[in-house]
């Protein structure tokens, strides 16, 4: 089998500093790449984007970023809304918009489910990033996303596809919207960041007349009588419990410490949840 | 050699470099002329006549030559002419006038420009890469850079990828692990969007004239800012401004102002303190008088507290990275967001602390980029009251003993008076948990678990964006009293103590700090030993002559509108030699001086970084100003209030030589140590000049040569390619690598020292009773009060909790004693307020570098956290939170006007809840500026909301900016601009 190329990036890692967007501008703009790629426009398209995610309430907030990019699909959508052959698929799977051919195909635009292919008005043409073919052509072994990365996020690789799908299992890499059936080339690392949900809360117990907050408490996560998570409380009274699905409707949070227990229902919907500050009960006070 | 010899050589070599350097056959064919050389004390010389290319030449003394080379005698004559140049010989001669330039000053310089063309012509720069590619290196504000050019073009700018020949990098052992940074360089976004600069639509290509500016007849100085321009030629450009700074030269010394931005393109010698201090220093003019304003709190409070003045009051850093991943339990990110602005070296050792299992807590209003990145509490105090946290810390640590006491009693003094005001004992209320949550909406319980953990675990206290001080809190209206709280957590947990000191990782890195290569704070080839570091070390390794202005007037920065709309200014002098240096007033207009009736620009935009802006746009239109250059290299939002455009090339389109992030002596001495690996790199001229641009060296000289200075100005025509030489020859770099190589490779990477030879860590010898083993030269041998290197730069030589040096002072906004003063920008202590119930942060920007990258065109326009289109137009991003946006109708993307009584100012909303409710947060730094009406007085689209931000001082006895807490009120921008300034401040 032929080895092709694929990228994963590491949701954990992105911090949205923008350098692979500002790279990825920096090669295409101004630059024609026969056979790959005409000139990008100066401004207006982001043939890397970079997406932002946000879980949480005040106080515990997550900010994450994705970088999403034409996923050079092995199924590809726009390959079949084109016509002509203006998309064609490499043996090395990289998926190239022919800069030449889609002039005027405007349904290649609208055939990527990811938002990945852009318009260009003022050569009529579908554009998308191509996976740099032009530089590994040359001999590269990496995108400019990843050369530019000071974060670590990419990682290019050319292996087969069965050593792919080894990677992919063992280092638990996901795609965007694997229920598409598109067989994206692009896999993430971390994605539950990005789509799953996190309950979180602040425990506080009172010493005397003195609200502190309970360090190491222990904090069990339960759905229908099972237990799903667990936490430990940190210095500040806070934990967090993560990889939960949206929506996922009911659960019972349960806390025990040295000062005292507590437990609440909630129901969990399409985001994050900060619970807010939760007070340990003296037991003694449970009982009584 | 024998002088006629010498001088019979010189046509003979012009003659075979034509032959062989088409380039120099060109050169010879662009001017007519009759060089003499001669001897002064005796008839021997020898004429060279060139006419369309050719060359003759004749022994003796031609009867009409155009220029004449005068050596005073025959011993001069063999030592100017005889390689290898002795510079100093060469420079005495010159400013001694052993040899002097007879005939047109702009003809003495081509033609000895021509002579020393003759080497230039044989050396090669850059890389080749197959296809027509050459790889070239440059230099950029957020880091050295490849440029790879194909026909003339930008092909691609990359980082550096390190080769098997540079340096091996250092290691640290930390807890079990060896941690070694990669091997390469980062950029900062503001250094990966150049090329989309270098062909922004906003370059400024061509000299251009305002279309109702007649220096003859009507000015229309009302106009600027609104007016159209029009392209004239370099000639119709010189001229007027040579002709303006004759006129302003005979109203009186000091009735020309020159100014900058606070920071300019990358590069030893295009830098505002090397070209353009040089050239001004030749002319003689006042200067703006900036105050420290990125830095602020810490350079007028903290400082009185340790000293560090020569650091504008931040304490030193050697050391840090290494002690903190061996020691450190615990980092403190106090406002400090070093994720931002200044590029991402020091991430990838957050990174390896991350995973040491080092905790992390951040105080900040807003969840900054570090912050959200790397995890850990975040605690966000209403903006301006952290000194009331950090206050409240301290009880907590007094109360249960929290703190080194062994450091306090030995190495402090003040500490009794300091603990009777935190317990209440001086002025009856105690500084507790409960007491500073009112204040700043932290919960009581969070303090003191802070408090806690921080006073049991080994703590880095990460003050400011660099951890080791500047930014953050420290410029807000509270920003010195918070600085000054810097100082005092540090001291009460033993500033020094293994594991204990400033930091946040991005500074500190264990390099080699004796490696000599000027850093651009020496100003390069300025002459300029007044206002650069220039005498430190440069004017010694790098002989150049001394440029001094005679003129000595002033005007502070903050108060330049105020200076020409009503014709008087006082400030503070930026003084860091000592602590008391920022004690002396200035006033203008000084006495013998005129009052200012031009001003020269020097790039940058001012409404998106100044306090108050809309003050400039009517300062700008003032009738006294009678003329206003601006040089810049792009349209920014500030350049039509002008009358002249002169157009400035890139880095990339000029001969530059400088190292990554080294300021040199100065102000942030080995600031390098944020990098990874120490990179000096040679700053190719990659491509031409685009358009009819030229490099501010260049446009200076253009302008020298007009006034007979051309000569003087470039020392007798020397290129920017060879200064670099110069530069390269004055550093250690020489002992390391060869011109010829380093010419073709672009860059060097310092091998960092091996570990028994590592810097000390900062302030242990301190700490520990010793005397200063740091590599630093401060403070200077004068001010130690006890022994030299024993002991800190304050009047007791310890640490001093109540600062003795404020005692000889009597600001109000100072005391002695760092007690706690809310901000007026309050509504619920100011009623009159009450209409402005948003607190705006206008922190450093993240992408851009100020304005820098910012202009229509860059590609850092187009990311969505920065600026985003809407209807034709890029809005800077206003980041809120989801309550106060709900509640006035706001939804995510949707345009906003930020409002006061000083500025209007439309963005495009951001929700978020990354804000405390209450906050909004945009930063400064546009670079644009649209006014909606009159300029000044009207909505700005562009997005300058510094221009929301106070004019008054930090201090009243000093002159500061204090931006960063400000009220306002955001509403949904409807599009109709009904907006008027008030004038209340």
């Amino acid at each position: 089998m032929a080895k092709k190329w694929n990228m994963i990036v590491d949701v954990e890692r992105c911090d949205n500093c923008r350098l692979c967007f500002l790279a990825v501008k920096d090669e295409y703009v101004g630059n024609d790449f026969p056979g790959v790629s005409a000139a990008q426009p100066a401004q207006g398209h982001d043939w890397l984007d970079i997406r932002r995610s946000e879980r949480g309430t005040y106080p515990i907030v997550q900010a994450r970023f994705y970088p999403v990019m034409c996923n050079h699909c092995d199924d590809p959508p726009c390959l079949k809304a084109a016509r002509d052959g203006a998309v064609r698929k490499r043996s090395d799977g990289i998926v190239i918009i022919d800069p030449e051919k889609a002039r005027g195909q405007r349904q290649i635009v609208d055939a990527c489910p990811y938002d990945a292919v852009f318009w260009n008005e003022e050569k009529q043409l579908p554009q998308a990033w191509p996976f740099d073919a032009h530089l590994l052509d040359e001999g590269w072994n990496r995108t400019r996303a990843e050369q530019a990365c000071p974060m670590g996020v990419f990682r290019t690789i050319k292996v087969e596809d069965g050593e792919m799908e080894r990677i992919r299992a063992e280092e638990k890499l996901e795609t965007l919207e694997p229920r598409l059936g598109t067989r994206p080339r692009i896999y993430y690392k971390n994605l539950h960041l990005i789509t799953k949900c996190f309950v979180g809360g602040t425990v506080v117990f009172y010493a005397g007349d003195v609200e502190e907050c309970a360090a190491g408490a222990e904090v069990v996560l339960e759905k229908d009588g099972r237990e799903l998570g667990r936490a430990t409380t940190d210095t500040f009274g806070e934990f967090v419990i993560d990889g939960l699905e949206p929506n996922s409707g009911a659960y019972r949070l349960q806390c025990s410490a040295a000062p005292g227990k507590l437990s609440m229902d909630f129901e969990l919907g399409p985001e994050s949840l900060y619970l807010g500050v939760l007070t340990l009960v003296p037991e003694e006070r449970i009982k009584g | 050699m024998n002088v006629s010899v010498l001088l019979w050589g010189i046509p003979q070599a012009m003659r075979l470099a034509a032959r062989v350097y088409p380039r120099y056959a060109a050169r010879l064919k662009e001017r007519n002329l009759v060089a003499q050389l001669r001897l002064r004390d005796r008839p021997v010389g020898r004429w060279i006549r060139l006419e369309e290319g050719r060359i003759t030449s004749g022994r003796g003394i031609h009867e009409n030559p155009d220029i004449t080379l005068d050596f005073k005698n025959k011993a001069i004559a063999e030592s100017f002419l005889t390689p290898p140049f002795d510079l100093l010989e060469r420079i005495d001669a010159a400013k001694n006038f052993k040899v002097v330039l007879h005939g047109p000053d702009e003809l003495a310089v081509w033609f000895l420009r021509t002579m020393s063309e003759l080497q230039l012509s044989t050396w090669k720069a850059g890389t080749e890469m197959g296809n027509g590619v050459v790889r070239y290196t440059s230099g950029t504000n957020g880091g050295p850079i490849f440029v790879y050019v194909k026909d003339g073009k930008i092909l691609r700018t990359t980082p550096i990828d390190f080769d098997e020949t540079d340096a091996e990098s250092w290691s640290i052992s930390a807890r079990g692990q060896t941690l070694k940074p990669a091997r390469r360089t980062t950029l900062a976004a503001h250094g990966m969007c150049q090329k989309s600069m270098v062909y922004s639509k906003s370059r400024l290509l061509y000299p251009m004239k305002r279309v109702d500016f007649d220096p003859h007849g009507e000015r229309n100085p009302q106009n600027r800012g609104k007016s159209e321009f029009e392209r004239i030629s370099w000639d119709e450009a010189l001229d007027i401004v040579v002709g303006e700074i004759k006129r302003a030269k005979a109203v009186g010394p000091g009735a020309i102002a020159v100014d900058h931005g606070s920071h300019h393109q990358w590069g030893n010698l295009g830098h505002y303190l090397s070209a353009f201090n040089r050239f001004w220093n030749l002319i003689g003019v006042t200067k703006l008088m900036h105050s420290p304003d990125s830095w602020e709190g810490w350079f007028w409070g903290a400082m009185h507290h340790w000293g560090n003045s020569l650091r504008l009051g931040c304490p030193e850093f050697y050391g840090t990275v290494e002690d903190c991943l061996k020691e450190a339990e615990m980092i403190v990110f106090w406002s400090s967001d070093p994720d931002a602005t200044y590029g991402y070296e020091g991430s990838e050792r957050r990174e390896w602390a991350k995973k040491l299992g080092i905790k992390m807590v951040h105080i900040d209003p807003y969840l900054n980029h570090t912050a959200a990145h790397v995890g850990g509490k975040w605690i966000a105090p209403r903006p301006g009251t952290d000194p009331a946290l950090a206050q409240a810390v301290c009880h907590v640590w007094i109360a249960e003993g929290l703190y080194d006491k062994e450091f306090v009693a030995n190495r402090t003094n003040g500490f009794e008076e300091w603990k009777a005001y935190i317990l209440g004992e001086s002025d009856g209320v105690a500084k507790t948990p409960e007491w500073q949550e009112p204040e700043t909406g932290i919960p009581a319980r969070d303090v003191r678990a802070l408090a806690r953990e921080w006073g049991s675990k080994k703590t880095y206290l990460g003050a400011g964006s660099w951890g080791c001080g500047v930014g953050g809190a420290g410029r807000g209206p509270t920003g010195m009293q918070w600085a000054r709280m810097m100082t005092i957590l540090a001291a009460m947990q033993g500033w020094g103590r293994p594991g204990v000191n400033f930091g946040n990782l991005q500074f500190g890195a264990p390099l080699d700090f004796n490696f000599y290569f000027p850093g651009y704070g020496e100003g390069s080839f300025s002459g300029d030993l007044a206002f650069s570091a220039n005498s430190a070390n440069n004017y010694q390794r790098m002989p150049h002559i001394v440029t001094m202005s005679t003129v000595r007037q002033s005007i502070p920065r903050i108060w330049f509108p105020e200076a020409i709309t009503e014709g008087k200014a006082m400030g503070y002098i930026t003084d860091v030699s000592s602590v008391q240096g920022q004690f002396f007033p200035f006033f203008y207009p000084s006495p013998g001086h005129a009052r200012v009736e031009m001003l020269y620009k020097y790039g940058s935009q001012l409404f998106g970084t100044m306090v108050g802006g809309n003050r400039w746009a009517r300062a700008y239109q003032h009738e006294s100003l009678k003329f206003i250059v601006n040089q810049s290299v792009w349209k920014e939002g500030e350049t039509p209030f002008s009358d002249i455009i002169l157009p400035a090339c890139t880095v990339f389109e000029k001969w530059d030589i400088g190292e990554w992030y080294n300021v040199g002596a100065g102000y942030v001495h080995h600031m390098y140590s944020m990098n990874n690996h120490r990179v000096i790199s040679l700053q190719h001229k990659c491509i031409e000049p685009l358009g009819e641009s030229k490099s501010d060296y260049e446009i200076f000289l253009a302008v020298a040569q007009k006034l007979g200075l051309g000569a003087v100005y470039s020392e007798g025509g020397t290129t920017e390619l060879e200064w670099c030489k110069r530069v390269f020859e004055s550093s250690d770099l020489a002992k390391h690598i060869s011109w010829r190589q380093f010419l073709k490779k672009g860059y060097f990477v310092v091998p960092p020292d091996p570990g028994t030879a590592r810097a000390a860590t900062a302030n242990r010898w301190y700490y520990e009773g010793r005397k200063k083993d740091t590599p630093e030269p401060y403070p200077l041998p004068s001010d130690y009060v006890g022994g030299y290197l024993e002991g800190l730069q304050t009047l007791s030589g310890k640490y001093e909790f109540v600062a003795e040096s404020l005692k000889k002072i009597d600001d109000p906004d100072r005391p002695p004693l760092n007690r706690y003063m809310a901000t007026y920008e309050d509504p619920e202590r100011n009623p009159e307020l009450a209409e402005f119930p948003l607190k705006l942060q206008t922190a450093h920007t993240r992408y851009a570098y100020h304005v820098m990258g910012d202009a229509e065109g860059s590609s850092l326009n187009d990311i969505r956290e920065h600026r985003i289109f809407k209807d034709g137009h890029y809005y800077l991003v206003a980041r809120m939170n989801r309550q106060d946006a709900e509640a006035r109708g706001i939804g995510d993307g949707d345009l906003i006007r930020l409002w006061n009584h000083r500025a209007s100012v439309v963005c495009g909303a951001q929700l978020t809840e990354r804000i405390r409710p209450g906050v909004v947060s945009a930063y400064s730094g546009s670079a644009q500026y649209r006014p909606v009406g009159e300029p000044g007085r009207s909505t700005d689209l562009g997005g300058c909301v510094n221009m929301l931000n106070p004019k008054d001082s930090i201090t009243k006895k000093g002159h500061g900016i204090k931006p960063n807490a400000v009220l306002i009120q955001v509403e949904k921008w409807t599009g109709v601009d009904t907006w008027q300034p008030k004038e209340i401040n």
